[in-house]
């Protein structure tokens, strides 16, 4: 009994190093194999429009609304200190910080990562990968490249764009809907808000999110098992494993990156 | 998916989040503020800084002219030694005073210039002479509440 579970333990833990070492040795291979997701650039821009593209609408739509209840409640909260024209620097510098980076990340593990593993994983499954081996054609450089790549690419823009969506959805409900003095809420927000402070780190966390999910996504694809089951529960731990991955990323980064700020 | 209309998206999308990032950058944000190329540093010492932060606007008149670049401690004077970048396009007296002020009744902290009439200016690494601490809340109600008991000695 208690050596039955002191197995299971060791096993788990041969596992679980094996798939790190099995997932760094495939980000490596990635990188090494980048050359052909840049010599034939169409493939990446196909990618780029199943993985940005039709992101677009999810994350534009979730960060109006974001940026919309950011306006309501900030307003709500600001008013009982008497400092509603604090409501831009609240909007824009939570947005551009925080939330639209690892929001904007965890709709696209859930959005786009879920479909690049599914798909990975079927090819795989249908034994397409095998195919392209046997003709002599890399799958790393000819299937995984690209979708890396558009994903790096595709995210740090999403991630924009949840953010500037957002701050105009707190405009539209702080200043057109509750009132709050327009000249104020723009110049308040733009003094507060430091270019390389709060929007180049923002920037940095969305592209080493990006880089974290594809490869999450990717890896579990092409380890997922070739069958109906094993695709799906590769899928399920793609947008697990890489939305707590951005999660504990989110504070390390953070840590690092505003911890000597004051 | 025809390959010119999938490439005209991928184009829109690209544009699009550059154009965010743009507004982000040009709208939302402000560069911070004085680059180091047209700037020059003048060192101001206190005897207390309050909660003056690195990074505090400088302000002459209540306009912005620099920021605050550091903060150390001297050891031999037993001061704070304040050093202020401040935009090349603003030359200031050298007998300008400087003082910690707040902004609002429990705002962030910053050093107000007040220019004097001496017609020299202030030139890169210059010190400035007349300074004034920050008001520290305690100092002022001890003072507040040691003047009163003075008033109650009877004479």
């Amino acid at each position: 009994m208690l050596k039955q579970s002191i197995e299971n333990l060791g096993n788990r833990t041969i596992q679980g190093v094996w798939r790190i070492g099995f997932a760094a040795r495939f980000f490596l291979a990635i990188l090494l194999h980048s050359g052909t997701a840049f010599r034939r650039f169409g493939l990446t821009i196909r990618e780029m429009y199943f993985t940005g593209v039709l992101s677009l609408i999810i994350i534009l739509v979730s960060g109006l609304f974001v940026g919309m209840v950011l306006g309501l409640q900030g307003y709500e909260t600001l008013q009982t200190y008497g400092s509603e024209e604090a409501l831009g620097i609240l909007v824009a510098l939570s947005l551009v910080r925080e939330l639209g980076p690892v929001v904007a990340a965890l709709l696209f593990a859930s959005r786009a990562g879920s479909a690049i593993t599914a798909e990975i994983g079927l090819m795989k499954a249908t034994e397409q990968l095998s195919a392209m081996e046997m003709m002599a054609v890399d799958p790393i450089a000819r299937v995984v490249a690209p979708r890396f790549w558009a994903g790096v690419i595709s995210m740090p823009l999403l991630a924009a764009l949840f953010s500037a969506m957002g701050i105009f959805g707190g405009y539209l409900v702080g200043v057109q809907l509750i009132g709050v003095d327009e000249g104020a809420f723009w110049s308040q927000m733009e003094s507060a808000v430091d270019f390389e402070q709060d929007i180049l780190n923002g920037v940095i966390k969305s592209v080493v999110f990006g880089i974290a999910i594809t490869t999450i996504a990717l890896f579990e694809g092409y380890d997922a098992p070739p069958t109906a089951e094993g695709v799906s529960g590769a899928t399920t731990r793609t947008v697990v494993t890489s939305s707590l991955v951005v999660l504990a990323l989110d504070f390390i980064l953070t840590a690092f990156m505003f911890r000597g700020l004051n | 998916m025809n390959k010119t209309v999938l490439d005209l998206w991928v184009g829109l999308f690209v544009i699009a989040g550059i154009a965010a990032l743009l507004f982000l950058a040009l709208k939302v944000g402000s560069t911070s503020a004085v680059s180091t190329s047209n700037s020059y540093e003048i060192v101001a010492r206190f005897d207390n800084i309050g909660g003056l932060k690195p990074r505090a606007p400088v302000k002459s008149a209540g306009v912005v002219v620099g920021r605050v670049a550091d903060i150390r401690f001297d050891n031999e004077t037993f001061e704070a030694a304040v050093t202020l970048r401040l935009d090349k396009r603003y030359a200031f007296p050298k007998d300008t005073s400087a003082a910690i002020m707040t902004s609002g009744l429990l705002g962030e902290q910053y050093i107000g210039l007040e220019a004097g009439g001496d017609s020299q200016t202030l030139k890169d690494q210059d010190r400035i002479l007349i300074t004034q601490s920050a008001v520290v809340l305690e100092n002022l109600i001890g003072q507040f509440i040691y003047g009163k008991a003075q008033e109650g000695v009877p004479k």
